[in-house]
């Protein structure tokens, strides 16, 4: 039972890394309709951001982790959004009007072009980062086996909700959610009504980069070790989120994460941890053939 | 002579490499009713679409108001104030009615948004009931007056309609015909109107086109087309009743 509580809280913590990556994929299909394979190596971009940055900061001697940790998610955000509206910007808009594939291999070589240029500059080997947030909470007292709540799970899972409220209401209630969503409908109707389709496609590259940018901090704080392949799986397996949660729909990217990382969690405590790669992609495999448009998706079918 | 408010100049527009339009001229002026008819697949709503730039013409120009938008984009279009309630009518079904509205107004002023929204609601009282309910719910009578009451909502100076009438029972035809002159007559609403059916459009308007193959065959005043032997044979002896 402990054991259980125990993988509970980790699958969550993962799992809302996953969900907020897997918003990028989930946003930029529903308004465009094509995957940005590149997603994955923008959040890893944002983990190599927090980290120089944590280092520039330690090494001006700016110590207060609490304000250094601010300092750095705005940052963070900041460049790595720029980074997600400038892949767009370059990669895809001039793209937007040619076959289907063209974007989707022009997003492969975007998402190859960021591994290197993050191993040439940053070198191949494994960043370590000295853990800033130390403390954890015993939940259940046992002899076998006590259930701990590390301080660092709790700021994971609190930001991730926190993040998720308030991308849910600007979606939901504000001017700009409202043309995301129309242009999520029917992108030429939306044109024709005086929206500016390129600015709104351009800005859900940034909405989406700036959260794959938090999801890329909070790697970073609570594994502690980085390196320029984080993208390329964490990128695999929250696709494989937006997908189960039916691409397109927030709430199911959300869930999706939730999902993943849940599965992945148990799957490496109960079974063995070597073959959790292989549970994550079965899954995807899985709801591909059965399920093809998630749990919260829609089929393709509008009333007319 | 005035300046007319639209004015389509040898216009020639292209789906693929198939000319859809080939060569187009003709002209609104402000506060006047026009519509073009003509068969399915005559050209009718790739003129529609040319107007707002999405497909650009290829050739000859697009003047509203003296000033060539021919290579404007769509929202450059629309902030010009033109409206338009498209083929298909293209409601957002997964956004409540007032979401639609609301995207309409996108160009708008804010501070006119009660009031228009008021104005739509007497105009299209059936709406107001239906304000927090998805598009895609409505019938299709209500989401064509959702389609016009979104492209009213932008206060335009221009609106084009392109089949108002298409899948409506004949009374519900009637309202809506009904609510455009009421826009044209009370408000002075410029507009430019695409019907298949021939003989309501063209006892509404002051004047009308005939779209044929992607040329304009024949030009005149509602009354006179409606006289027109040629007219009659085609587009009312069929579609009238």
């Amino acid at each position: 039972m402990e054991y259980f509580v125990q993988q509970l809280i980790n699958g969550i913590t993962l799992g809302s890394i996953y969900g907020l990556i897997a918003i990028g994929y989930t946003m930029v299909y529903g308004i465009i309709g094509m995957i940005n394979f590149a997603h994955g190596d923008i959040f890893m971009v944002g983990a190599f951001i927090a980290l120089i940055s944590f280092l520039t900061l330690v090494a001006i001697g700016l110590t207060a982790i609490p304000v250094a940790l601010f300092i750095v998610l705005l940052i963070a955000m900041g460049l790595t959004a720029l980074y997600g509206w400038t892949v767009e910007r370059l990669a895809y808009r001039p793209l937007r009007h040619s076959f289907r594939l063209a974007p989707l291999i022009s997003a492969i070589g975007m998402s190859i072009i960021l591994q290197n240029y993050v191993q040439v500059a940053q070198s191949a080997r494994v960043k370590p980062l000295p853990p800033l947030i130390e403390g954890t909470h015993v939940i259940i007292e046992s002899d076998v086996f006590s259930v701990e709540l590390s301080n660092i799970q709790i700021i994971v899972v609190l930001t991730t909700l926190a993040l998720m409220i308030v991308f849910s209401w600007i979606v939901g209630k504000t001017r700009l959610g409202r043309d995301m969503r129309a242009c999520e409908q029917d992108l030429k109707m939306a044109s024709l009504l005086g929206v500016n389709i390129d600015r709104t496609i351009s800005l859900t590259f940034v909405i989406g980069a700036a959260l794959a940018s938090v999801a890329g901090i909070m790697y970073l704080l609570y594994y502690g070790v980085i390196d320029f392949f984080i993208g390329f799986v964490a990128g695999v397996k929250a696709f494989t989120a937006a997908v189960l949660g039916g691409i397109g729909s927030l709430p199911g990217a959300m869930l999706g994460g939730l999902l993943i990382g849940l599965i992945e969690t148990f799957w490496s405590a109960y079974f063995s941890i070597e073959y959790k790669d292989v549970a994550a992609f079965s899954i995807l495999i899985v709801v591909l053939i059965f399920l093809p448009t998630g749990i919260l998706g829609r089929p393709e079918v509008e009333k007319v | 002579m005035t300046e007319p408010l639209l004015a389509i100049r040898g216009v020639k527009s292209f789906y693929g490499n198939i000319m859809a339009l080939k060569g187009i001229d003709l002209h609104v002026n402000e506060g006047e009713i026009v519509t073009l008819i003509g068969a399915n697949g005559a050209g009718k709503s790739t003129l529609m679409m040319t107007i707002f730039g999405t497909p650009q013409a290829r050739e000859g120009a697009v003047i509203f108001d003296g000033r060539n938008i021919t290579r404007l984009p769509p929202h450059e279009i629309a902030k010009l104030r033109i409206a338009q309630s498209p083929e298909g009518r293209r409601i957002f079904s997964r956004m409540t009615v007032l979401e639609n509205l609301q995207m309409g107004a996108a160009i708008a002023d804010p501070k006119y948004f009660a009031d228009d929204l008021a104005r739509i609601c007497e105009l299209f009282p059936r709406l107001e009931k239906r304000m927090n309910q998805r598009g895609g719910t409505l019938s299709g009578g209500e989401q064509q007056m959702l389609a016009i009451g979104r492209a009213l909502m932008s206060r335009p100076r221009l609106i084009l309609l392109d089949e108002p009438s298409l899948g409506l029972a004949p009374l519900l035809a009637k309202q809506i015909f009904a609510a455009i002159r009421v826009l044209n007559e009370r408000d002075r609403l410029t507009v430019f109107l695409v019907e298949q059916n021939a003989f309501r459009a063209l006892k509404l308007a002051h004047r009308g086109y005939v779209i044929v193959n992607g040329l304009i065959t024949l030009a005149g005043s509602g009354a006179e087309l409606l006289q027109r032997p040629e007219i009659r044979a085609a587009y009312l002896e069929a579609g009238r009743h």
